[in-house]
């Protein structure tokens, strides 16, 4: 008898609880079956009328329906609660393709950006980073650079003048001066002999130089230049070109070719330009690169031995290569920036092309 | 300079051709021809840089040479004629072709230029068959416009109508029916454009551009000596030439032509100075300019009659002294210009320009011609100081040699002779006074160099025996004695080993040297500056500016727009004296007009938001720029001593350059407190602890809004370093330049960041004890800044107080007129123990004490 009872209760139960709508109708079924007045409890209750051998099968029939009832409950409880998140979550959809709040993010000047990736360049070659005065002694920027004051070569490079002595510097060269002076007088405040080094010089000097040119596409009375130079024992033109290929192929890509071509600088003998193969149309030739094929990068060369006798370095012992690159043509180039006014103009919208 | 090959091959025979000429042709089947690329490339790569280059073949396509057989009128035209002509094609039994002209100049039997069907014109014209006034024509007879020719070139031949060849143009190439127009008169050349270095002024002629065609394609230099033949006379009987400044006139040639015969060149050579852009104009001045055009040297001449008492003086001008020259402009001379002077008055301008009487006239009988050496530098100048810049000058001022001046008179005087131009008076004068020694010895053929073999080898990286490194000089004119290198007398660019390594090498070839790496290991890195000044950047970019770059000099006005008071020390700056205009004249001692110019600019664009910054320098003058007389640094180490005994160094002469920061924004969220939040930002970069600072507010009222500005001071020592002034730009600035906005700016002092920065960051333990907060709203008197209250905070809280922050201001009626409500977060911890709610709230009253006694209450 109380077999059956207790069989239709578990039935009646499962029944319900399936039913169950909400959290609620499970609590209250929780009560109705297994609560202290509970039909299973009541249920159990009822055993003191059974016989010694009924009421353990019957006990232990009674706590396996209040398992399974309590089972059911927890899965339909979950149950409810899954759809309960899923309904809010599907309530709380929003337009994913709404644009993102951004940061404020400025950027570097495109000139930086260049000379930056120089400098990385340059350092992991050995190269210091080294500046100098703008405003210069012309002793600095000419006359030890092999330009005295009659010198023709003085006439390509229209410079200003503060007084007759000081200058604008033309070029970063009157860092290299500065610092081929500065290791000399280190040698001999370390006492070694004369004409010696402490130890080898590299070095990059960027920075602004001036010329009066007047403002135009590809013209401007003030630019940026990276000058280098290299000063040791058994430093050779073919160093110098091993070196400045490196640089251009990590700058440019290792496929880069380049070539070297004679040119003439006062401070460098023997003088070199060098070209890269054009970036447009690989050396085929077209517009950019003039139909030449080559694009010219740079100016460089073995140093003169008069600059290093000027300040008392050992010409004999020591040679020396030295090269200089107009930021302004690298970066132009690169961005594919028609006009150079534009790096100067500080338009926002020209700026921000370059984040 | 401008290189046409075929004279070039005069000197140096390697195969390259007249466009489509046989030769041309047979080489190429044969092998053997060097293409133009191979030419410009294998001159650019051996030192001598081709620029451009040019054919008149190329624009002139299928232009015969015709015959004119008849001339009948044009049935509906009055002025139009029907030709039959003959391009060669009548005696192989073919007939003539049939052309129709508006000419009015042609007869049967004329030979004339025939443009045939499918033919190009100079400026891209192209010539087809039709139809003119219903009547076929098949091409076009051609006038010299129409070709690019002018009466100059082609003095026989006249400028409106057909060009008719003469006996002259016919002879001139041999000419026949069907004959490329190009060939038979010559058009067939390329001529390349060079760019010369300032070490070889001795490229600026085809001689010495020859030499290096023979040395860069291997092929023997054939020179050509000048020789003169008996004349009469004797040159010293009729001239006299006297050097009064030797510095200036290093030698000076003259010799003297009678009865000359005016008359046109021959066409040979009229076509060679049309190659090089020169115009044809008589015999006596095409000789000069022929002879300028193969050596380089400038060449003049005078009518003998006109030069006064027959006496040259090469001398000053003197005090006002004045010279009608050649295009006559009337010149006031000054002192230090060089003159040639007759007895009376300067002729010519030396090296730049003759006078008004110069140069050869219709009743000119005899000329005397000058070929002389000036010093370059003086030429230069005087040629800038009376903006003259002619070919003369500018070859004169890249530096000559003096070598070249009896040759090229000698290769005048031959001219003279083989073109009929007048009789050669015997002889020639050279006044050759040059007082510096090294000149003379490079000019006399005589600079050595003692060759170092070891030295070469050790800067190009290279093994070269003596025997290659001679073979490489010798093509060039260099000779050897022994172990010496003697230097071609045109040469005034060697006198080292480093020269010479410079031949080797360019003959060698650049690209064909091996490229190595440096030995030696790489010890670089950035400097703490370097590495600190890249941060304080990233970190601006970071907080929404961009970098911008402006120019360092600007307009001496710059100082009013920003409204700098009248004895602002920034206002006197370092001014350049040959400034491109007033607008770029003074370089820059702040760069905050240059800041504003960019916002400026912004605005003007309509852009609405804008947020820049620049790192700028700032250049402040010495005060001893003017102490120093320039003279003194004529003798520089005399200088350097000088001013070591006062402990100082030339260099001190130059201004102090500071690095700023300049920011400016408008617009979107930007006002003081941004534009200060960005500055806190990198004060704290900078990792400057917020107790060094002291923020005062900057009333100046220049430049700045009085009520919106604040200079940030850091204690460094026993000294305040100004770190920053941050605020709004006055109204009126912003006015001056044109911002309808408002304006927040900051400028910074690099420097004094650096200058005042700290240590890197060192790691402090994670605190073990629980944090106490209290909040305190707080009434002011609105003119107590919140840096006061803070300061009564720390002291009242002291140790147990970790922070204090600022998290909101109220004002309005609930607290009363010129009140504010300020309401801060306190946080406490003690790092041994947790605090207890009384230890906290003692420390609470001890603040609210401490800020009852500046009035400060507790809000209710």
């Amino acid at each position: 008898m109380m077999n059956e009872a207790l069989e239709n209760i578990r039935s009646a139960a499962k029944s319900c609880i399936a039913d169950a709508a909400d959290e609620k109708a499970v609590e209250e079924l929780r009560v109705r079956f297994l609560g202290k007045k509970g039909e299973v409890t009541a249920i159990l209750k009822q055993m003191g009328s059974l016989s010694a051998e009924e009421r353990p099968i019957l006990g232990a029939k009674a706590n396996e329906a209040r398992a399974e009832i309590e089972t059911e409950i927890k899965a339909r409880m979950q149950q409810l609660a899954d759809a309960a998140q899923n309904a809010r979550l599907a309530a709380e959809t929003i337009d994913v393709t709404l644009p993102g709040r951004q940061p404020k993010q400025g950027s570097r000047h495109p000139i930086q950006t260049v000379l930056n990736e120089f400098k990385e360049i340059f350092l992991g070659m050995g190269f210091d980073v080294v500046s100098g005065p703008e405003i210069e002694l012309d002793h600095y920027n000419f006359e030890m650079m092999r330009m005295p004051k009659s010198h023709p070569a003085r006439d390509t490079q229209d410079t200003f003048y503060i007084t007759e002595n000081i200058l604008l510097r033309t070029q970063t060269s009157p860092i290299q001066m500065r610092t081929l002076e500065k290791a000399a007088a280190e040698a001999r405040e370390a006492g070694l002999p004369a004409g010696t080094l402490k130890k080898p010089i590299r070095i990059i000097a960027p920075g602004r130089v001036y010329r009066s040119d007047a403002v135009d596409a590809t013209h401007s009375p003030l630019f940026h230049q990276v000058e280098g130079l290299v000063v040791d024992e058994g430093i050779t033109f073919s160093d110098l070109k091993g070196t400045l290929e490196v640089f251009i192929r990590k700058l440019y890509g290792e496929n880069t070719k380049v070539r070297f071509r004679p040119h003439h600088f006062p401070y460098t003998e023997p003088s070199a330009e060098m070209d890269m193969s054009c970036f447009k149309c690989g050396g085929k030739g077209c517009p950019l690169c003039k139909g030449e094929g080559w694009i010219e990068i740079l100016g460089c060369g073995m140093v003169h031995p008069e600059l290093l006798e000027n300040v008392g370095i050992d010409s004999k012992k020591y040679t020396g290569f030295a090269f200089g690159v107009g930021l302004e043509r690298i970066t132009t180039m690169r961005y594919n920036i028609d006009d150079m006014r534009l790096l100067y103009e500080n338009d926002l919208r020209f700026l921000k092309q370059f984040n | 300079m401008l290189l046409p090959l075929q004279w070039a091959k005069e000197f140096a025979d390697f195969p390259f051709y007249p466009k489509n000429s046989k030769a041309e042709a047979e080489a190429k089947a044969a092998g053997k021809a060097l293409t133009l690329r191979d030419v410009t490339e294998g001159l650019t790569m051996s030192g001598s840089k081709v620029e451009t280059w040019a054919s008149e073949a190329d624009q002139i396509q299928n232009v015969l040479v015709g015959e004119v057989l008849s001339i009948v009128p044009h049935p509906d035209s009055d002025h139009m004629v029907i030709t039959q002509i003959d391009v060669g094609q009548v005696k192989k039994g073919e007939a003539p072709i049939q052309i129709v002209t508006g000419a009015a100049n042609l007869k049967v039997g004329d030979w004339v230029p025939v443009a045939m069907h499918n033919s190009y014109l100079p400026g891209g014209v192209h010539i087809t068959k039709g139809k003119l006034r219903g009547v076929e024509s098949d091409g076009m007879l051609c006038g010299m416009g129409e070709l690019g020719l002018t009466v100059h070139d082609f003095p026989q031949c006249i400028e409106n109508g057909i060009m008719v060849f003469d006996d002259e143009i016919k002879a001139y190439r041999n000419m026949y029916l069907g004959q490329p127009l190009t060939e038979a008169l010559g058009l067939d050349d390329t001529v390349l454009d060079f760019e010369i270095t300032p070490n070889r002024p001795d490229c600026q002629g085809v001689r010495a551009l020859g030499r290096e065609c023979a040395a860069t394609f291997k092929v023997p230099f054939v020179d050509h000596v000048p020789e003169v033949k008996p004349g009469h006379g004797d040159v010293n009987a009729m001239l006299k030439v006297d050097i009064e400044n030797p510095d200036l006139c290093y030698r000076y040639c003259g010799a003297v032509v009678e009865n000359v015969r005016v008359k046109p060149s021959p066409m040979w050579l009229r076509q060679r100075l049309r190659n090089c852009g020169v115009r044809p104009i008589n015999n006596l001045v095409d000789i000069t300019n022929y002879v300028m055009l193969e050596y380089g040297q400038p060449m003049h001449c005078f009518d003998y009659k006109y030069v006064n008492g027959h006496h040259i003086t090469v001398r000053n001008a003197r005090p006002g002294e004045k010279i009608v020259t050649l295009d006559k402009e009337e010149r006031a001379l000054q002192p230090q210009m060089l003159v040639i002077a007759d007895d009376k008055a300067p002729i010519a301008v030396a090296g730049v320009m003759g006078g008004e009487f110069s140069g050869t006239y219709e009743d000119t009988t005899t000329i005397v011609f000058e070929s002389a050496m000036f010093n370059g530098p003086s030429v230069r100048t005087t040629a800038r100081d009376l903006g003259l810049h002619t070919e003369a000058a500018g070859k004169y001022s890249k530096g000559l040699a003096a070598a070249n001046c009896v040759p090229a008179l000698q290769r005048a005087l031959e001219l003279v002779q083989m073109l009929d131009a007048g009789d050669v008076v015997n002889g020639i004068i050279d006044n050759y006074p040059c007082r510096d020694e090294s000149l003379r010895t490079l000019w006399a053929d005589q600079r050595r160099i003692p060759l170092d073999v070891a030295w070469v080898n050790k800067l190009l990286g290279t093994a070269l025996t003596k025997e290659q490194i001679v073979s490489y000089l010798l093509p060039l004119d260099f000779k050897m004695d022994g172990d010496d290198v003697i230097v071609p007398p045109l040469r005034g660019d060697m006198y080292r080993n480093c020269d010479i390594a410079e031949e080797v090498a360019r003959y060698i070839g650049y690209n064909k040297m091996p490229s190595t790496l440096m030995k030696g290991t790489a010890q670089a890195r950035p400097t703490e500056r370097q590495t600190f000044d890249q941060k304080i950047l990233n970190t601006l970019c970071g907080y929404g500016l961009y970098e911008c770059e402006t120019f360092s000099f600007y307009s001496p006005k710059c100082f009013d727009q920003i409204e700098l008071a009248a004895d602002d020390p920034r206002r006197k700056a370092v001014i350049i004296s040959n400034p491109l205009g007033e607008d770029t004249s003074i370089m820059r001692t702040t760069a905050l007009p240059s800041i504003l110019s960019v916002a400026a600019t912004n605005f003007a664009a309509r852009t609405p938001e804008a947020a820049v910054f620049e790192q700028a320098t700032e250049y402040i003058p010495s005060p001893l720029e003017h102490e120093v007389p320039d003279n003194d640094f004529n003798d520089y180490p005399v200088l350097v001593k000088k001013l070591a005994a006062e402990g100082k160094t030339p260099s001190d002469l130059l201004p102090t350059e500071n690095q700023k920061i300049l920011c400016a924004a408008y617009g979107g969220d930007w006002d003081y407190l941004a534009m200060k939040g960005v500055v806190e930002k990198l004060i704290a970069t900078a990792r400057i602890a917020e107790s060094r600072l002291r923020v005062v507010r900057n009333e100046s009222g220049h430049t700045w809004h009085p009520g919106r500005t604040a200079d940030i001071l850091c204690r460094a020592g026993s000294e305040e370093v100004l770190l920053a002034t941050v605020g709004e730009i006055h109204p009126k600035v912003a006015a001056n330049y044109g911002i309808k906005a408002r304006v927040v700016a900051a400028d910074i002092s690099l420097d004094g960041l650096y200058r005042c920065r700290a240590a890197e960051a060192t790691y402090m333990p994670l605190p073990k004890t629980p944090a106490t907060t209290r909040d305190l709203a707080l009434v002011a008197e609105n003119a107590i800044p919140s840096a006061e209250l803070v300061a009564c905070i720390r002291k009242g809280a002291g140790r147990i107080l970790e922070s204090v922050s600022l998290f909101d201001i109220y004002t309005g009626e609930r607290i009363g007129a010129g009140k504010k409500s300020l309401a801060y977060s306190l946080v406490f911890r003690a790092p041994d123990r947790t605090l207890t709610d009384t230890e906290v709230d003692a420390a609470v009253q001890k603040v609210l004490k401490a800020l009852g006694e500046i009035g400060v209450t507790i809000r209710s």
